[in-house]
């Protein structure tokens, strides 16, 4: 028995392997069952982080001098809609309420959650696509909200809805749980770097939720809701990006 | 068998020691078998689907952050579908191929790395002598292997010495570098640690370090392969497989300086 390997059959062999290798990635990345076997992977990041993570563990803060010079912005920078008018007499009338499963709901104007206690924090903004850029945040912290408004025990998660409509018209909206909820870097945003928030970064209020990747930090904030499941909304995967794209719901990796 | 003495006259092919071959010898445990196989599909997926991540910003930057307005000390291509999982562009099913695979490697290479000691393989095969960094020596080796003068005999049974600092550095350099810098990149994690971030000046810095080490893992597999056509990939592959390594008849030194 004698074998002998040419280049052309290497050659061909590297080629067809290849081929096959790519098809056959790209169909198991079609299927659900697969795809559900990959998201093992995001459900052992969350419970391996959880389990390492003190509750209250913060993100790393930074310096002033250590701040990006310019903060980018991404994704919507122009909600359409209503927005105009809001921005242009200074978000007089928007209102933000906190409701679901609450026992007191609340509504909020800009100015009231801006007379409330606030927290200041320099963080690192962490984007799924690879950049990060450095801010300061200041705003109210989202565990002050649900204490007003007694939140259930039963409300396992806290889902923002915003104001951008996407494309495709469905709103954009995102949703935490109770441990990223009550955090205490969590905060409903309405300052950077000192000022009040630009349109691009979501005026007049955006959520914080240091910890987890860019796209967690809901813009425009319009209403807080508290439930206990995230299968009855939207696509039910508890995000715009979790519905429409598949990214991780939970995106501390 | 074929006749060892019998002169080699067929085409020129990449060579098939399968006709120059001695006795066969177990030369590869079963642990590292499983786990060579096992890691070089986990290192292939993660590198191509790394890919698609690159593909999302593709430039690297120093320090604590950097984004689109920030000075970037590299700007990588865009990478072509047919090197990406999946082909067509989508980051989201990227990721979970990128971080699902992670776990394997990660895991794997621990438990490579105990298999390695419970059976000797690292004290054994990995371990250098004295004499082998011998300066003397190392040289002797860099002109062999530039003129790819393959061990033969009993040399080719164990690792010759850029071998063996070759698979030192990738096990326990470049591997575990590629988890810490992943992980530290993982905003949770950095909320749990990032003592190993600040040591290298911070998030950007880290993406870049984890960039650079992909490069490398890339690298050598592309000289590791050229190495195993040249060495003779029948034999080679075999071994890796099965265990049973052929070893090469002690060369002549006077029909080499013919």
């Amino acid at each position: 028995m004698s074998r002998i390997i040419t280049r052309r059959t290497v050659l061909a062999g590297i080629t067809a392997g290849a081929g096959a290798l790519l098809s056959g990635c790209d169909q198991l990345g079609r299927d659900e069952r697969f795809k559900a076997l990959l998201k093992t992977g995001e459900r052992g990041n969350e419970a391996l982080q959880r389990l390492l993570q003190n509750r209250t563990a913060l993100a790393q803060e930074f310096r002033p001098d250590q701040r990006s010079p310019i903060f980018r912005a991404n994704g919507t920078s122009n909600p359409g809609g209503d927005y105009a008018r809001h921005l242009a007499n200074g978000f007089a009338d928007w209102r933000v309420p906190v409701d679901g499963l609450v026992a007191h709901p609340q509504a909020y104007s800009v100015a009231q959650l801006r007379a409330m206690p606030a927290r200041s924090q320099i963080t690192r903004h962490d984007c799924v696509e690879g950049w990060s850029a450095i801010g300061k945040w200041t705003g109210v912290p989202v565990k002050l909200l649900l204490d007003r408004a007694g939140a259930s025990p039963q409300a396992r998660y806290v889902v923002f809805h915003c104001a951008d409509a996407k494309s495709n018209g469905v709103r954009y909206y995102e949703s935490i749980d109770r441990i990223d909820a009550i955090h205490p870097q969590t905060i409903l945003a309405w300052a950077l770097n000192d000022e009040a928030l630009p349109p691009q970064n979501g005026a007049p209020l955006r959520l914080r939720v240091e910890r987890q990747l860019g796209y967690k930090h809901a813009k425009y904030v319009q209403r807080i809701e508290l439930v206990e499941s995230l299968t009855g909304l939207f696509g039910g995967k508890g995000g715009y990006w979790e519905d429409m794209a598949g990214y991780e719901w939970y995106a501390g990796i | 068998m074929a006749d060892p003495a019998k002169p080699f006259t067929g085409p020129k092919t990449l060579s098939d020691d399968h006709d120059q071959g001695g006795e066969l010898v177990y030369k590869h445990r079963l642990a590292t078998r499983l786990w060579h196989w096992v890691n070089a599909v986990t290192v292939i997926v993660l590198l191509m689907s790394g890919l698609t991540i690159s593909n999302a910003h593709p430039h690297l930057y120093w320090g604590a952050f950097g984004a689109n307005n920030d000075h970037a000390w590299l700007h990588l291509p865009h990478f072509p579908g047919w090197s990406t999982i999946p082909s067509a562009y989508n980051l989201a099913l990227g990721r979970n191929w990128h971080l699902f695979f992670a776990w394997i490697f990660a895991f794997g290479l621990l438990g490579h790395m105990i298999a390695g000691l419970v059976n000797r393989h690292i004290q054994r095969d990995l371990t250098l002598t004295r004499s082998e960094v011998a300066p003397r020596h190392l040289w002797q080796e860099v002109k062999d292997h530039a003129r790819l003068r393959f061990p033969t005999g009993k040399a080719a049974l164990s690792y010759n010495v850029i071998q063996k600092m070759t698979y030192i550095a990738v096990l326990f350099v470049l591997f575990p570098l590629m988890i810490v810098s992943g992980l530290s990149m993982s905003p949770g994690f950095n909320a749990v640690m990032h003592w190993p971030m600040d040591l290298v000046g911070g998030r950007a810095s880290m993406r870049s370090i984890h960039f650079v080490t992909a490069g490398l893992i890339a690298l050598f597999i592309v000289v590791h392969l050229l190495l195993v056509l040249l060495a003779g990939p029948y034999n080679e592959i075999r071994s890796m497989i099965t265990g049973w390594f052929k070893v090469p008849h002690e060369s002549d030194p006077q029909e080499e300086a013919a």
